[in-house]
């Protein structure tokens, strides 16, 4: 028995041992890690500038910046169309260090409004970066008119289509298992279709992130976190997200459904927000169009578990708006602070969501026959046409 | 803070270098000229050192480069009328002189704008002297300038310049002008490596305003790096007293992307836009215009409110042109002579607004 604290003692010493010289490691290669005369080669220090956020102001631009650099980086000179031009920066020494944010300012510019710009920025060392106005607008503020213009958007294309397909609720009680198959499988085809697309969509938007964020990692990476976690949290059984004991699986599956379309929803109204607020007007129009469409889907996505079910109008409602209200929230972010790291985030969550969901139903008994058999014609069908319904309604986009 | 305790250093060197020039009694020839020039400048005093910006002239413009150069690097003031005659070693009768000269190749990292740098490859002449055969400071010293040193001697006299390259990579000086086959320095026979050393040797002709480069290869890159000069040769009766300024229009790829992010004369962009020439009302003044522009078909100089002589690479006593613009491609040059009849402020650039945007832009003030 007196063995046992000696015995844990000594577990304690051997688990803390590694960490401890680890420590003494970083220690040694923090102090060494200036001393470049130690490199076999003489190497330039590398400079990376990552371009965050352009604010076109009335007469000027404002550039949010980002060193994405290992070492050092001090900012020379700014050029806007290959012209140098006056500008102040924050920090006023124009030195950022490792992932240290920076703000340029140029205060007197004249830009012509609905024209291409690309400003240069020149680093010490004669490095290069070229932050793109595609097409100069000044950028909105947030002001109560473009708020409610952000969150009418987010309820034209993400609420009332959703609550749209919510509608389809009470035809399915009147289609045969078959038909509800088909459905089921038609849910699983859209999903899978949504669920890749928001991984292209996740996978564009880390092309623009930092490097030292590892875009691609974070975007898997938080899609199987979000994965692996409603797997738990579905596992963790009766304890879970609704009060009444008596919920049944379907309704559980909606609900998840729901949350993943929600998060891939604030994705969409993210898209969408920042389109506008990049001066796309053209390409948000046609955006919103594509997505209020595509969206109407989403709604019959969500009830289809439920067909063979009564539940409440209220608990309907409740899906919908959990489906269909981060889209306000997305088009929100989008149009005042977009912000390519949580674009990439909230995608990664949307995917993660998304498959989780088709995981459950493919799982579960609304695919299957009787005899338990899922390798039926109407799920084929269905699968084939839900991917196609929405490649369709996404030519739109 | 180490970097920032250099600058000073050398930036105190600058102002050292001014106040000897401005009080070292050197009162004749083109030293009393560059020395007066200054002067007039405005900069022999040590407070104006510290000025950026403008200085406090009326042309506070959004467009340009922002701040001063303060490291020291470059002298674009003193280059702009540095004359080097070499050390006269024989007279050779009928006014001939033999004149040597010693010349290293360097690394230098050189600020071509306010914060920002370039890593040069620079010529540099050990001992400059003036035409009367006392010794001068060179801009940078000796330790290398963009463009490098300006080259002055007269028609039939005889050159020799000996060249060590103190850089890693093989160098050489070849000159325009007539030379034998031997001393081109453009064969591969001619490279002269590290620590190495080539003479040259060659009687100055024909006169007028010539320029010297590396011919090592790769070509581009050894050029635009820096390894480029002036060399003039004076008719034997010499040209009309004037005040005379060397200008040569050169650019930088400081993202080596074969595409010039700075264009400047000599080097510093915009930087006589902060400090405009002086010059006086009514005198005449030539400038020695060579266009050493890599990458980019030609160059151009562009003079507002006036109008100058042109002569062609200076070969002739006759201006060919009398005109406010000129083109050239690289390598090409010319004499250009004028007088401004009234003071004010008279700008000039790169007719390529695209040039002068980025930073060769600069001003006249005439007294």
């Amino acid at each position: 028995m007196s063995d046992e604290p000696k015995k844990s003692a000594k577990a304690w010493l051997y688990g803390l041992l590694p960490i401890a010289v680890l420590g003494i490691l970083c220690c040694a290669i923090v102090k060494l890690g200036d001393r470049k005369d130690l490199l076999p080669t003489k190497v330039p220090p590398i400079e990376e500038l990552s371009i965050q956020r352009i604010i076109i102001k009335p007469h000027g631009f404002q550039i949010e910046v980002m060193n994405d650099g290992p070492d050092e980086l001090t900012i020379a000179q700014v050029s806007i169309e290959e012209a140098y031009w006056r500008f102040t920066m924050e920090p006023a020494d124009k030195t950022l260090g490792h992932l240290e944010h920076g703000v340029i300012t140029i205060v007197n510019y004249h830009w012509v409004e609905g024209e291409a710009y690309a400003i240069g920025i020149i680093s010490r060392n004669g490095i290069t970066w070229d932050a793109e106005i595609p097409i100069a607008l000044e950028t909105p503020v947030a002001s109560s008119k473009n708020t409610w213009f952000f969150i009418i958007l987010g309820v034209i294309i993400g609420v009332i289509p959703v609550a749209l397909g919510l509608l389809w609720l009470p035809v399915l009680p009147y289609l045969s298992d078959k038909y509800l198959r088909f459905l089921s499988a038609l849910t699983v085809g859209l999903l899978i279709f949504l669920g890749l697309d928001t991984m292209k969509e996740g996978f564009e938007f880390t092309e623009e992130l930092a490097g030292s964020y590892n875009g691609e990692i974070l975007l898997l990476g938080v899609g199987l976190l979000v994965f692996i976690g409603l797997m738990t949290l579905k596992n963790a059984g009766k304890a879970m997200v609704l009060d009444d004991g008596g919920r049944s699986l379907a309704l559980r599956v909606s609900c998840l459904i729901a949350l993943g379309i929600g998060l891939h929803n604030l994705g969409e109204g993210l898209v969408v927000g920042s389109a506008f607020i990049h001066g796309d007007v053209s390409m948000g129009t046609r955006l919103v169009l594509g997505f209020t469409l595509h969206n109407i889907t989403e709604g019959l996505a969500i009830v289809v578990p439920l067909a063979a079910c009564t539940v409440g109008i209220s608990r309907i409602i409740g899906l919908g708006l959990l489906a269909g209200l981060p889209t306000i929230a997305g088009t929100l972010i989008g149009g005042f602070s977009f912000s390519q790291l949580w674009a990439v985030i909230f995608f990664g969550m949307a995917a993660g969501a998304i498959f989780q969901v088709v995981w459950i139903i493919s799982k579960g008994p609304s695919l299957r026959s009787r005899d338990g058999g899922m390798a039926l014609p109407e799920n084929f069908i269905g699968i084939f046409a839900g991917i196609a319904i929405m490649f369709v309604t996404g030519l739109l986009i | 803070m180490g970097d920032e305790k250099t600058s000073q250093e050398k930036r105190s060197t600058g102002v050292n270098r001014r106040d000897f020039l401005a009080s070292g009694g050197l009162t004749l020839g083109a030293a009393a000229l560059a020395s007066s020039s200054l002067k007039a400048l405005g900069c022999a005093e040590p407070s104006c050192q510290g000025k950026s910006g403008t200085g406090g002239l009326p042309m506070d413009s959004d467009m340009g480069v922002i701040g001063d150069c303060t490291s020291g690097t470059l002298d674009p003031d003193l280059f702009l009328t540095h004359f080097d005659w070499g050390k006269v070693t024989k007279d050779l009768g009928d006014g001939k002189k033999r004149r040597e000269y010693t010349f290293f190749a360097v690394d230098k990292e050189i600020e071509i704008a306010p914060g920002l740098f370039f890593p040069s490859w620079a010529y540099t002449s050990e001992t400059p002297h003036d035409q009367d055969g006392n010794q001068i400071p060179g801009p940078g010293g000796s330790i290398g300038h963009v463009p490098g040193p300006t080259i002055r001697c007269r028609e039939g006299d005889e050159i020799y310049i000996k060249f060590i390259n103190q850089n890693n990579h093989p160098h050489t000086i070849h000159f325009h002008g007539y030379h034998s086959s031997e001393m081109d320095g453009s064969m591969k026979d001619q490279f002269v490596f590290q620590n190495e050393t080539f003479e040259y040797e060659f009687m100055a002709e024909p006169f007028g305003l010539h320029l010297y480069h590396c011919h090592s290869v790769p070509l581009k890159r050894h050029i635009h790096k820096g390894l480029y000069g002036t060399y003039i040769i004076d008719p034997k009766e010499g040209r009309e007293p004037a005040r005379e300024l060397v200008m040569v229009m050169n650019g930088f790829d400081t993202n080596f992307d074969g595409d010039n992010e700075i264009y400047a004369v000599n080097s510093v962009a915009n930087h006589h836009m902060r400090y405009p020439i002086k010059v006086k009302k009514d005198e005449l003044v030539r400038i020695y215009l060579v266009n050493t522009t890599e990458f980019d078909p030609i160059n151009s100089f562009h003079l507002h409110a006036n109008f100058f002589y042109e002569n062609r690479t200076g070969t002739s006593m006759k201006a060919e042109y009398f005109t406010d613009t000129v083109m050239f491609c690289q390598g090409e040059r010319s004499i250009l002579e004028m007088r401004f009849p009234k003071t004010g402020l008279y700008m000039f650039h790169a007719h390529q607004s695209e040039f002068a945007e980025l930073g060769w832009m600069g001003n006249f003030e005439v007294v």
